[in-house]
């Protein structure tokens, strides 16, 4: 069985583990790389990670968009939305269409 | 365009003619992969768009409720409260074919039956705020969920559409083409190579027709 898990600052994230989602409250880009690669090779299927922690680990998240698992997806955190969520989306149209049709 | 570097012979000239049908044919069949990759591309596309904004709400909502209970409620009572969830969540994947991408399929397992079953703490030492929060996480799950699942089919579907988008090119600019002039340069220089041997001939049949018969 596949499991789901939650990275990012402890304010943003406490609500998932009511869910039951695996939760990690990590801010150190370092931890977070090393926790992202652990959890990719034990199972979890899908991390949600808050917008300000996946900035700081941009180049490990694009390392996993071409591969079947995990799905990393991007959730805003308690200060509010960057857009860096859709941001990802529009990436993803460029690749495919050769020029962002989505405005 | 670069002539491809064969030999003029008629075995070089049916093995191109092959190679030139086959080109073909995998430039019209990759086309319309292309077409159809980009179509469903396109529907997954939108329906991202929506579940992101949704989902995009909905947290934004819980993360309103969560820094009101926050203010209100200490933080180590609020950590307490959530600490030992009742609920677990596990993931059943599947994979599902589309145009020969895998995409991941999620399903999820409840360990309790009931999925309201879901606030890990009672009611009396924590803010009403804690339970909106955790209510607005929970209603939007499974929309969650479905994210993750169209967001990794766009992410592998732009890929593969890069690939394919790539082949076609290249079948249609560079190897089509090549394979054309090849085999026209080819037929040329048999052609050219015949018309030699006919002259060769006639001048040969000249020769022994002036020796026989000393005819001019």
């Amino acid at each position: 069985m596949y499991k789901a898990a939650v990275i990012g600052d402890s304010a943003s994230v406490s609500g998932f583990a009511a869910l039951g989602l695996s939760v990690f409250r990590e801010t150190e880009p370092e931890k977070i790389t090393k926790l992202i690669s652990r959890l990719a090779a034990n199972e979890f299927a899908v991390i949600y990670i808050t917008e300000p922690a996946a900035a700081l680990v941009r180049d490990t998240i694009n390392k996993y968009r071409s591969s079947k698992l995990p799905s990393i997806v991007l959730i805003p955190a308690i200060e509010g939305n960057t857009g860096e969520g859709v941001r990802a989306l529009h990436e993803a149209v460029e690749k495919a269409v050769g020029s962002d049709i989505l405005n | 365009m670069a002539r491809l570097n064969v030999n003029p012979t008629r075995m070089e000239l049916s093995k191109l003619k092959k190679k030139l049908s086959s080109a073909r044919r995998g430039h019209k069949l990759l086309k319309d992969k292309r077409d159809e990759l980009m179509r469903q591309f396109m529907i997954l596309i939108k329906e991202n768009r929506q579940l992101r904004t949704e989902v995009e709400a909905a947290i934004s909502e819980a993360n309103r409720y969560m820094a009101v209970a926050g203010s209100v409620m200490q933080r180590e009572v609020l950590e307490t409260a959530l600490m030992l969830p009742k609920q677990e969540v596990e993931l059943e994947v599947s994979e599902k074919n589309v145009m020969s991408v895998y995409i991941p399929e999620f399903k999820p397992k409840y360990r309790s039956g009931d999925t309201n079953d879901i606030y890990s703490y009672g009611m009396a030492f924590t803010s009403i705020d804690l339970d909106g929060a955790v209510s607005a996480l929970s209603s939007v799950f499974p929309k969650m969920i479905r994210l993750a699942e169209v967001e990794k089919a766009c992410q592998l579907m732009a890929d593969e559409i890069e690939k394919t988008r790539r082949r076609v090119n290249a079948l249609e600019h560079i190897m089509i083409p090549d394979y054309e002039e090849t085999i026209k340069f080819i037929t040329m220089k048999l052609s050219e190579n015949e018309r030699s041997t006919t002259t060769s001939l006639m001048k040969v049949k000249d020769m022994v027709l002036k020796q026989s018969h000393n005819f001019h």
